[in-house]
């Protein structure tokens, strides 16, 4: 059984990783195939919670991950409505999660993708990374927790999915109030055909939840109990995405003149420390918390909000960075967000007996 | 009997391996959502367990016992 799950995932890793470049292929921005954190902030732009021009595209991919979840927790009975665990903490981590990612310029995912495009900055972000998760599993080992959550009527964890619903409608039906950026103004006007990144993110969010995909707990388990079953996940989809991208030529390795990138290294490696940090006190990427959303977490909605909030924040302050470099406001932001996350570890960590029941 | 009701990954694999350090022969934990079983029965057979589970009302109770 062991064997067979992380074959399983191997398989899954793979698929992903060329549904990932094809979306590139097709139209999305450059080792962008998929980004939660670029995909919210676009979605966020689209709804005109901020006004950042270039990036305003309610994402399909995200609109298709939560109902691919959805779908597959529904016929695996596993769509489980509850919520209650530190929501409000999980908001503000969310928040500063989506900060630092917008300060690196990607999610752990698009980190991923980045590497296989060949982007070297993606490197120092996956050091940084590795250090907040190293830093949260420092926490966890002495007991920190964000308590337990609660099972709540089937409504809560419908809602979710039926907004996303509704934003597919709006994004089909194009009123006015919903903001597109126009052709050739920036990477909200790059994506593929709805139906394509509709059909792509469903197809993930299915293989993301039946296989629990997770990047933080891919590197988590691995310190935290030898365990290989997720990081094989992630490095499945590294795999076959950089070998699609030496064979299609969309691989340029290096540092400099990367596709919505910047050569920062300092801020590459805080902004993903932020990332990992804060991803490992919630107990899963944003990917992993787009699919818990699905499947009814409403723990993980909430979280999701804190993302859309700290994307409508990023841009309205300036906190974004751009291909140029950081901001002086995004680093204060970013710094602020470790400061923030380390408090709400320390005060959420206490030895915990073994034997407990709490 | 460990309760990992509605505990969140990585909780509940975190209060067995903590468990384990007494070096009992046989453990049962409580849990709510089919990954945390996966993960804590995963957990328990790479370190040397043999894991069982019951379900009831969407519970499982998960029986861990040394080989």
């Amino acid at each position: 059984m062991i064997k067979n799950e992380k074959i399983v995932i191997v398989i899954a890793g793979i698929i992903i990783g060329i549904i990932s470049v094809t979306l590139v292929l097709l139209g999305n921005p450059a080792n962008m195939g998929f980004c939660i954190a670029c995909f919210v902030r676009d979605t966020a732009g689209a709804l005109g919670l901020h006004r950042a021009t270039a990036v305003q595209y309610i994402r399909p991919e995200i609109i298709g991950l939560v109902l691919g979840s959805c779908l597959m927790a529904l016929s695996k009975k596993e769509f489980s409505p509850r919520g209650g665990s530190s929501p409000l903490t999980r908001l503000i981590l969310g928040f500063f999660v989506m900060i630092g990612a917008l300060m690196f310029l990607g999610c752990p995912f698009r980190m991923i993708l980045r590497l296989a495009g060949g982007d070297l900055n993606a490197l120092v972000g996956l050091v940084g990374f590795i250090c907040g998760i190293l830093a949260g599993i420092f926490f966890l080992n002495r007991g920190y927790t964000l308590k337990r959550t609660y099972s709540l009527p089937k409504i809560e964890g419908v809602i979710f999915p039926v907004i996303q619903i509704v934003f597919l409608s709006l994004l089909l039906a194009a009123p006015a109030f919903i903001y597109f950026t126009e052709a050739g103004a920036g990477p909200g006007a790059k994506h593929a055909a709805i139906t394509i990144s509709l059909a792509a993110g469903i197809l993930v969010g299915i293989l993301a939840q039946r296989t629990r995909l997770c990047m933080v707990g891919g590197i988590r388990d691995l310190v935290l109990f030898r365990e290989w079953k997720l990081l094989l996940g992630f490095l499945a989809i590294l795999a076959s995405a950089f070998v699609m991208n030496a064979a299609t030529g969309n691989l340029s390795v290096g540092f400099a003149n990367q596709p919505i990138a910047h050569t920062d290294g300092l801020w590459n490696f805080l902004g993903m420390l932020a990332v990992g940090f804060g991803s490992t006190l919630l107990g899963g990427c944003p990917l992993r918390q787009m699919i818990l959303a699905g499947e009814g977490n409403t723990d993980s909605v909430i979280t999701v909000i804190g993302l859309f909030a700290g994307a409508a924040f990023a841009h309205n302050f300036s906190l974004a960075s751009s291909a140029k470099g950081p901001t002086t406001n995004g680093m204060i932001a970013v710094a602020i967000g470790l400061v923030v996350m380390l408090i709400i570890a320390v005060v959420n960590t206490r030895k915990a007996a073994a034997t407990v029941n709490n | 009997m460990l309760d990992a009701r509605g505990r969140s990954c990585p909780e509940p694999v975190i209060m067995i391996k903590k468990a384990m350090a007494f070096n009992e022969d046989e453990y049962a934990i409580l849990l709510d959502n089919r990954t945390s079983l996966e993960n804590v029965s995963r957990f328990a057979r790479v370190a040397g367990y043999h894991s069982d589970y019951t379900e009831e009302n969407g519970i499982f109770t998960l029986k861990i016992t040394k080989k």
